[in-house]
């Protein structure tokens, strides 16, 4: 959808720069497509602000007004002149110039990104260097421009503001603040830990060890999902007791002890956030498939198994109310009131109309701020016993681990992998389009048949993580983003070899 | 603002509306067959034609903007009389197979005729026959009933960007196609279908509705896509209790636009293997149980490892795919009587 609303705008005369690795549809539409290798985001990046501050293109009155920490960070980004950055990044220094003028040109810019900048071991520091440009060239707080996150999946967004995060309750308040647990303590009516949590990988190295003894899963197939699938079978399998709840017997859910069926989005109430931050609503279209019953009614029955006290005779909408009673971006969220277009938040009250657009006026935290970030090469690079450079993403007509999509009709777009892998490379190898090969890492290995392809750059080959037949994850690395624990999902080493079917 | 009469009546309108947007707003109805709201106008049809004072031919109104004091008459007796031939026209070269149409009932030309007392045509001669091109996996294109009004020419080129139709020969010999005349499979289309919700009549039918229930019978839910994080809202088309297909909702921040996995990724719900029953494992193998007999299985195994080992032994993985009532309750779950912080989900993946 995102990519029709830019195909749209091109085709109404905006510019578009692309940075990409691979070929994409929308390299075709681009006025400037940088192809920078893996894993020199931040070099691109701060390469592009060497110039607009060079260049005297950026934006004064903005950056003095709303910002702070620029002089130290003009600091960093001196270093990053495009001869060097062509150097780290592959891509020419006439064209970084180029895009850096175009960028700063623009009235009003947008800088859209996903999981191509974020999963990478400098993933925050990625992103942190796009909220750079963004204010240093005033893009921030007005219509049309901004920088953009597309969530991957339809409630990732929800699932963050509703606290399930280790750090935070609903409403991004703190676990380790005084106040906030506090306040929950009282409104939960109970006794809470103090200390943050583990994140998802730290828990699966914690069940690895024998630390975390179980694990409850509530919709979620880590087996496909998550990197280093040999580590985390091996978690999984040394916990004491691992429950899991989803509509299909998952990768995951066959190494459970106790599997409880959920129901699928047409059988239930509730509601979704998106991207946009928009709260819409989920509608009942069919009744319960066999023995099922909604995630929601399950939690209820076992927290009053173990001797709580959860009533909820109005189901999903009372929860709801609860929810708008503690998370105050969601104060003024009701079912009424989202019965048409869905409401964005924050909307703290029952008469305020939701919020298109954050950092009108102000940044959360106050100024604006400048963080110099420096280009930190990827965890593990290409080398003599893995000479390519994995890198892993999604296909159009599949969705994540495919549990879902692979049981449509989407299934007959694309039935099976292809390894994508650029021509020269492939006549290195000896590989004719439609080949099988192993593919190998230092972590595991996978069989795929190949898509010989200009879409990406020789030297590299591309995988997604759909097809169970080809776990991909279980080559990829579990290296993560200190900060925010993200693993590196777009980069990593391997080989391959021509295999028979 | 202009202010304009309609039908006799005053409206004040913004100045850049159409005649068509201006009575629409105000309640009045003009028939359209080509129009679609974000498309490039073509006024191709002639179906919304209306009569302007002082005007001496009748104006296609989706494509003529107010002005003030402009003095409208949509449904006067030329316009009925024009309307009324555009529509014996169509039908003079449209395969009338009502009888078994899949649109039956929710038909533009249907509705037309009937709103304008058109039951035959006195234009006879050839009729046009295609094959049915059942090729593709999603839909069969029927040309026998195209009525040309490009709306899935434009849509494909303007929203999807894909170019997948065109318009072939002229006059009587016109027909919308793909490239070559290929079947789709072998063009750039990438299977959105929103050529298919835009088609106003049944020249483009999901396959899945095929034979499964007459429009009326089937009740539309609107709802959010459980695919992306883009959230679009559509309509699912429900029969006897189970999806046969989905269709555009126009009230989303998609605008009725959907990609291949909102519109056509829903089988998923009917597949064999959906779970029915809780299992749990013993010995190594499944065995159905009752909710009663899992959850007190569950409760118990939770509540000896909370015993010997506190809530530090937990961990809880969440879903980006649930609602948020259910994320709110896991995390409450998690925090409140497992005492643990240990939550998260694949925010990271
Ligand atoms: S399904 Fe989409 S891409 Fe294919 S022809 Fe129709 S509008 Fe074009
Ligand atoms: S229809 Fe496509 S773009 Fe829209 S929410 Fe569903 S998956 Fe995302």
């Amino acid at each position: 959808m995102t990519g029709y609303r830019i195909k749209q705008a091109v085709r109404n005369g905006r510019k578009l720069i692309v940075a990409d690795p691979r070929k994409i549809e929308l390299t075709n539409y681009a006025d400037i497509w940088l192809r920078h290798r893996p894993g020199t985001d931040i070099a691109l990046i701060n390469g592009l602000a060497h110039v607009i501050l060079r260049d005297n293109l950026w934006d004064v009155e903005f950056v003095c007004e709303r910002c702070e920490g620029f002089a130290e960070w003009s600091e960093v980004v001196e270093g990053y002149h495009p001869k060097r950055v062509e150097e780290i990044t592959g891509v020419k220094a006439e064209l970084i110039e180029e895009a850096a003028h175009l960028f700063s040109q623009a009235e009003r810019a947008s800088i859209v990104y996903a999981m191509g900048i974020t999963q990478h071991t400098s993933g925050t520091q990625n992103v942190l260097s796009l909220a750079n440009l963004a204010i240093l060239t005033g893009n921030v707080g007005k219509e049309g421009a901004g920088v953009y996150p597309l969530r991957g999946q339809n409630n990732v967004q929800g699932a963050c503001d509703m606290g399930c995060l280790p750090n935070y309750y609903p409403g991004y308040q703190l676990v380790d603040a005084l106040e906030s647990r506090h306040k929950f303590t009282q409104f939960w009516g109970t006794d809470l830990p103090d200390k943050p949590g583990l994140t998802l990988p730290e828990m699966m190295d914690a069940a690895y060890s024998g630390e975390i003894k179980a694990l409850y899963i509530m919709g979620e197939n880590p087996v496909l999902a998550d990197p280093d699938a040999n580590h985390v079978v091996k978690a999984l399998k040394n916990l004491d007791f691992l429950v899991v709840q989803d509509i299909f017997l998952t990768e995951t859910a066959e190494l459970a002890e106790v599997v409880l069926p959920a129901v699928s989005f047409a059988e239930k109430v509730g509601t979704f956030t998106n991207t946009e931050r928009r709260i819409q609503r989920v509608r009942k279209a069919i009744t319960l498939r066999g023995n099922t019953q909604s995630d929601w009614e399950t939690l209820v029955a076992l927290a009053n198994k173990m001797g709580h006290n959860w009533v909820y005779p109005r189901g999903p909408e009372e929860i709801m109310e609860e929810i708008a009673r503690c998370t105050p971006s969601y104060g003024g969220i009701n079912y009424d009131r989202l019965e048409t277009r869905g409401l964005q938040w924050p909307c703290p009250t029952s008469d305020h109309p939701g919020t298109p657009y954050l950092h009108r006026d102000t940044f959360s935290r106050g100024k604006g701020k400048f963080h110099g970030v420096h280009h930190i090469p990827a965890a593990e690079e290409p080398d003599e016993d893995y000479p390519l450079l994995l890198t892993t993403g999604r296909n159009l007509y599949q969705f994540h681990t495919g549990s879902m999509s692979r049981r449509s009709k989407l299934e007959r777009m694309r039935p099976e992998e292809l390894m994508m892998m650029h021509p020269d490379t492939a006549k290195d190898y000896r590989i004719k389009d439609g080949d099988y090969v192993q593919v190998e890492s230092r972590r595991g290995e996978v069989k795929t048949k190949t898509q010989v392809t200009d879409h990406i750059p020789p030297g590299m080959v591309f995988l997604t993580f759909h097809y169970k037949e080809t776990p991909t994850n279980r080559l990829t690395n579990s290296a993560r983003d200190p900060v925010c624990n993200i693993p590196e999902l777009k980069v990593c080493a391997v080989k391959v070899k021509k295999v028979m079917n | 603002m202009v202010s304009i009469t309609i039908n006799g009546n005053q409206y004040s309108v913004p100045a850049d509306y159409s005649i068509l947007k201006a009575a629409e707003e105000n309640g009045i109805n003009i028939p359209t067959l080509c129009y679609e709201e974000g498309l490039t106008i073509t006024g191709s049809c002639r179906m919304c034609v209306v009569e302007v004072k002082g005007v001496r031919k009748l104006l296609a109104s989706c494509a003529t903007p107010v002005t003030e004091g402009m003095e409208v008459q949509t449904e006067s007796e030329r316009v009925i009389s024009a309307r009324r031939d555009i529509l014996r026209l169509l039908i003079a070269n449209h395969d009338l197979r009502c009888l078994t149409c899949e649109r039956n009932g929710d038909c533009r030309l249907q509705d037309y005729c009937y709103r304008y007392k058109v039951e035959d045509t006195p234009y006879k001669g050839d009729k046009k026959h295609y094959p049915i091109d059942t090729d593709n996996h999603f839909f069969i294109r029927d040309y026998s009933k195209c009525i040309k009004c490009g709306k899935c020419v434009s849509i494909c080129a303007e929203v999807n960007g894909a170019h997948v139709y065109d318009f072939m020969e002229r006059g009587f010999d016109t027909k919308v196609t793909s490239a070559f005349d290929d079947t789709l499979q072998e063009t750039t289309c990438t299977a959105c279908g929103m050529c298919v919700n835009v088609c106003p009549v049944g020249a483009l039918v999901e396959k899945s509705v095929l034979w499964e229930g007459r429009p009326w019978e089937v009740k539309k839910v609107t709802t959010t896509c459980s695919y992306c994080g883009v959230g679009c809202q559509l309509k699912l088309k429900v029969k006897d209790d189970r999806i046969i297909g989905v269709t555009a909702d126009k009230s989303g921040s998609n605008l009725g636009h959907l990609c291949a996995k909102g519109q056509f990724g829903w089988e998923y719900v009917h597949s064999q293997d959906r779970l029915t029953d809780p299992l749990i494992k013993r010995n190594g193998v499944f065995e159905k149980a009752s909710w009663e007999e899992a959850l007190t299985y569950v409760a118990h195994r939770l509540q000896g490892i909370l015993q010997e080992r506190g809530g530090q032994a937990f961990a809880g993985l969440s879903s980006a795919k649930c609602t948020n009532e259910e994320n709110y309750l896991f995390q409450k779950f998690m925090r409140t009587v497992l005492h643990t912080n240990n939550v998260d989900h694949c925010a990271r993946l």
